[in-house]
């Protein structure tokens, strides 16, 4: 049986779900016996590939570079993965919700900033509102946490490679 | 046949039990360890059959009916879960959820908090309805609690602790719908308040972060609930 | 208060109504107040005395005649059988309405009543209304007023009452429909220290104006339903809950509870019995949701305006913990014909299970918009189109909303179905307290459904979950299907709502608030679906707003 297809993404998170991934330690060689892993911050492509079996996603949904990338990305994945609070429900990102894109970015690049400040404009545009993964594309596994554990990553992860849909409620929870 | 003294008999999910006409489904049920979701209810307050996740089938009738609120019956049989049942109380934790801004990664009451271990409970894993994200505030303007709007689920806990068990009624409510809210005097600052006693109830019933101790980190916030039952009890013998 | 004098009053107020040959009835009810009905009065007034006609020649404030639209209406030959009702009178046309008063009437103000819209009527509720004067209890009395109450409290046992309001077969006009009889019955066999009879007036449905108009035409119709209740359930005390944007029946009716009191119809030992009864007046701040019978007890108690869960019902514990008769105004205004007349006589009227008439506030795409009274069992389509007199602008008929928010939408095929409680609940509406608004093909159901699901959610009162965050989440989704960027996900979730606040909602507003939703879905699902498959408004009133979109 040829090798499995993996895949992680980072959009609006602190990356401590990849942190998290890293610490499965030497579980990443037992991974790697069953998956490649394809893309991922953590390698070096550029280009998001086409069919991937499974695909890890980090991060809300925050700007538009955010969105064109999920929206690919979920073309071009068979089983889409929301991996910890940030992709689950918005979570810190989110936060900025209520205060609307504009004062915030006044707060961070105008306010606070003594040196040169001024709203950049080479940076992609944010959203008006950050949205989980889920608003804005379909999501097949959901796994919350803040982030999930290794363990249960781990667990996650070798159930979808073993195509089966994990239970991942009684291992994790918002916030875990 | 109803029996003389009072005392009924009913059935909840399939198991035999007797109980006092005073007794609500959720007191037997309580009594017997079977595990009744809710929220607004806090054993020691008055209910008050508004968070809506205690429902339960009872046969005979076709409505649910909140087990908090509902006296037992002779020849009751009433089932707590089921999947009907399950369904709706999801979509009533994702609705308190999708709500205001619970963020439980960085909520003082994170591993401590009772929607959120509920949620867990009934398998939630995520939310499925949009976030509303409404815009509220935070008073900290008490000297050593702060109430947090963002992660209030507007059961009313504090309201009813504080008009029953401390006898201050700091606690009360404003507004309607979505935009309700729980309020200290008459929406003053809660360090202001003349009629606060500062006894610390209302943030150790309060079911998530919404009310705590200031000095708090997160996760840090446990909530002490033992004194609930004992100064009913207490009050109750006085009587 | 004796029997005797009663007939006294009565007798007296005829004889003084006599001295005048002819009469102008004017409106005064709010409906044509607000079209400066109070200025055509004046004008008559001022003009009357300037021909000295005073002596023969009244001009009379009188409560509302129905058409409403039409307003300000004047009727004239009421006492020489010569009937002429007048529409659309300005001051200005006083004196010409007052020459033409033996004579050829003045045609280009002329509001013809041989049509449906007055023929098929059949008043019991309204029997006075646009008759007598509603700032006079003389003129009541002289309409055989308060006569049931002397009657019930000299000839017939409290049992005896509940016995014949039972026979009548009068069912709950607040909507629900439960057997009125039945409710007074329990109330009188509960046990209280004391128990309290209110007049549910928190009417809050939009385009509904019965009880409003009820108290501004005949308020003491409704003092004497309530008189009659307290005295067949053992009530001392009573309130009215009406809510604080009807001035004029709040007038109105505190002048009548005050003249009910001088003339020793409502106070200690009434009719020199030892039944005692008074009522005072309680106004709402405007929530809607207080029209729900336990969240009103609380307002009434001074508490914020919340329902609670039933049991156990007001009939057993309600204001202050002790039984309490709660009737909605239409209610009361049915029982002195009832006690007077015999309840035998009053189930002649309606059909099988729904006795009686109903009194309907027509709103919206049709020709007569006003206040009618019909006898139940008419048929939807008899409403709408004779009465109603169809559509206006050669429009097409497109639904009929009864019931307000809690209520439904009835499509083109259910036209022939009868109004009554059992057919319209059938047909995934509610009789509701009588709002029925006409929509047309102009108006596009989906909104309709979101305009009735931003009322429920402004209006819900934030106590239970269901209710007070799954509105808002409806009316989201009933705002994105208007903006044509809803999903057939987004459409299955809102099913899945309606069944959630149908199933887990605390009170009736919860409840009931995905109806509109529910019978737009059934009736006109091709609706919905153009909205969200091909993204257009077949009734071209939904548009893609720019920025609404969600990403």
């Amino acid at each position: 049986m040829s090798k499995q297809r993996l895949a992680t993404v980072w959009l609006d998170g602190c990356s401590g779900c990849h942190m998290s991934f890293l610490d499965m330690d030497l579980r990443l060689i037992q991974l790697s016996e069953m998956a490649d892993l394809v893309y991922s911050p953590l390698v070096d492509t550029k280009q998001f590939p086409e069919n991937v079996d499974v695909t890890l996603v980090e991060g809300a949904v925050s700007s538009e570079e955010d969105l064109h990338k999920i929206q690919a990305v979920r073309q071009r994945t068979t089983t889409l993965v929301s991996l910890g609070d940030c992709a689950v429900t918005g979570n810190v990102p989110a936060m900025r919700n209520p205060f609307g894109t504009k004062a915030v970015c006044e707060r961070a690049y105008c306010e606070n900033v003594t040196l040169d400040p001024g709203i950049p404009d080479q940076v992609p545009r944010l959203l008006s509102c950050v949205r989980p993964v889920h608003e804005v594309v379909a999501v097949d596994v959901y796994i919350p946490g803040c982030p999930p554990s290794a363990d249960v990553i781990f667990y996650a992860v070798i159930e979808l490679l073993n195509g089966r849909k994990p239970d991942l409620s009684v291992m994790t929870r918002f916030g875990a | 046949m109803t029996p003389s003294t009072g005392v009924k008999t009913l059935k909840i999910d399939g198991r035999d039990f007797s109980a006092r006409p005073d007794e609500t489904i959720l007191d037997v049920a309580r009594e017997n360890k079977i595990f009744i979701p809710r929220m607004c209810e806090l054993n020691g307050l008055s209910t008050v059959g508004a968070c809506r996740l205690c429902l339960v089938e009872v046969k005979g009738s076709n409505k649910l009916l909140p087990s908090c609120v509902t006296h037992v019956e002779e020849g009751m049989e009433v089932t707590t879960t089921s999947e009907r049942l399950t369904h709706y109380r999801r979509m009533i934790v994702e609705l308190l959820f999708s709500e205001r801004n619970h963020v439980c990664s960085v909520c003082v009451s994170n591993g401590h908090c009772e929607l959120q271990n509920l949620a867990q409970k009934l398998g939630i894993t995520h939310v499925r309805f949009p976030y509303r994200n409404p815009k509220v505030e935070v008073d900290a303007s008490h000297e050593r609690f702060v109430i947090d709007h963002n992660r209030c689920i507007l059961c009313t806990r504090c309201v009813r602790v504080c008009d029953e068990i401390e006898g201050a009624h700091t606690w009360d409510i404003m507004g309607r719908g979505v935009d309700a809210k729980v309020i200290t005097d008459l929406n003053q600052p809660w360090g202001s308040s003349a009629t606060c006693t500062g006894c610390g109830k209302c943030v150790h019933v309060c079911p998530t972060g919404a009310l705590f101790e200031k000095g708090r980190s997160v996760a840090e916030m446990e909530k002490r609930r033992s004194f609930l039952p004992y100064l009913t009890l207490m009050r109750e013998e006085h009587e | 208060m004796t029997p005797d004098e009663l007939l006294e009053i009565a007798e007296t107020e005829r004889e003084s109504q006599k001295r005048f040959t002819h009469r102008v009835n004017v409106c005064l009810a709010a409906g044509c107040v607000s079209c400066q009905s109070q200025a055509v009065k004046d004008a008559l007034d001022s003009d009357i005395a300037r021909r000295g006609w005073g002596d023969h020649c009244q001009a009379k404030g009188v409560g509302c005649m129905g058409l409403c639209s039409e307003g300000p209406l004047v009727s004239t030959g009421v006492l020489t059988g010569n009937d002429r009702l007048y529409k659309r009178v300005a001051a200005a046309d006083a004196a010409e309405i007052l020459d033409s008063i033996d004579g050829a009437p003045v045609s280009r103000l002329r509001c013809p009543t041989d049509v449906p819209f007055f023929q098929r009527q059949k008043k019991i509720v309204l029997e006075n209304s646009g008759v007598i004067d509603p700032e006079r209890i003389e003129d009541y009395i002289a309409a055989e007023g308060y006569q049931a109450l002397i009657q019930a409290l000299t000839e017939m046992t409290p049992r005896e009452v509940v016995e014949q309001v039972m026979a009548s077969g009068l069912r709950g006009r607040g909507g629900a429909g439960y057997p009125t009889g039945l409710k007074w019955s329990t109330v009188a066999k509960s046990f209280g220290v004391q128990k309290f009879v209110i007049c549910n007036a928190d009417e809050g449905d939009p385009g509904a104006f019965m009880d409003r108009s009820v108290l501004e035409s005949d308020p003491h119709r409704v003092l004497e339903g309530m008189l009659i209740a307290a005295y067949a359930v053992g009530s001392s005390d009573g309130y009215i809950y009406v809510r604080a944007e009807y001035p004029l029946a709040i007038k109105r009716l505190r002048a009548a509870i005050r003249q009910a009191e001088r003339a020793g119809l409502l106070g200690a030992n009434i009719c020199g019995t030892r039944f005692s009864f008074k009522i005072d007046l309680r106004l709402g701040a405007g929530a809607f949701v207080c029209g729900e019978e336990t969240a009103l007890i609380a307002s009434v108690e001074g508490k914020r305006g919340t329902p609670r869960a039933r049991p156990p019902y007001p009939a057993m514990e309600g204001l202050q913990g002790q039984p309490t008769l709660i009737n909605n105004v239409e209610t009361f205004a049915n029982i002195a014909p009832i006690i007077r007349k015999g309840g035998e006589w009053y189930a002649q009227v309606g059909t099988e299970k729904s006795k009686g008439t109903k009194v309907f506030a027509l709103a919206g795409r049709v020709q007569n918009t006003g206040l009618v009274e019909v006898p139940m069992g008419i048929t939807l389509r008899e409403m709408v189109f004779e009465i109603g007199g169809g559509i206006p602008d050669g429009r097409k008929f497109k639904a009929v909303q009864t019931g307000g928010p809690s209520g439904g939408c009835l499509p083109e095929e259910v036209l022939d179905q009868p109004v009554d409680y059992e057919s319209l609940a059938r047909l995934g509406s509610i009789m509701g307290s009588g709002g029925m608004i006409v929509i047309d093909e102009s108006s596009c159901m989906v909104d309709v459904a979101k305009y009735f699901m931003d009322f429920c959610m402004t209006e819900s009162c934030g106590k239970c979950t269901p209710c007070r965050v799954g509105t808002y989440q409806m009316h989201r989704i009933l705002s994105s299907i208007t903006e044509m960027t809803a999903t057939p996900q987004d459409l299955a979730m809102l099913e899945e709502f309606c069944d959630l606040l149908k199933h887990t909602s605390l009170c009736g507003l919860g409840q009931s608030a995905p109806n509109p939703v529910v019978s737009t879905l059934k009736s006109f699902a091709a609706e919905y679906k153009s909205h969200i498959e091909d993204h257009t408004c077949p009734a071209g009133v939904c548009g893609k707003q720019p920025g609404g979109a969600r990403t």
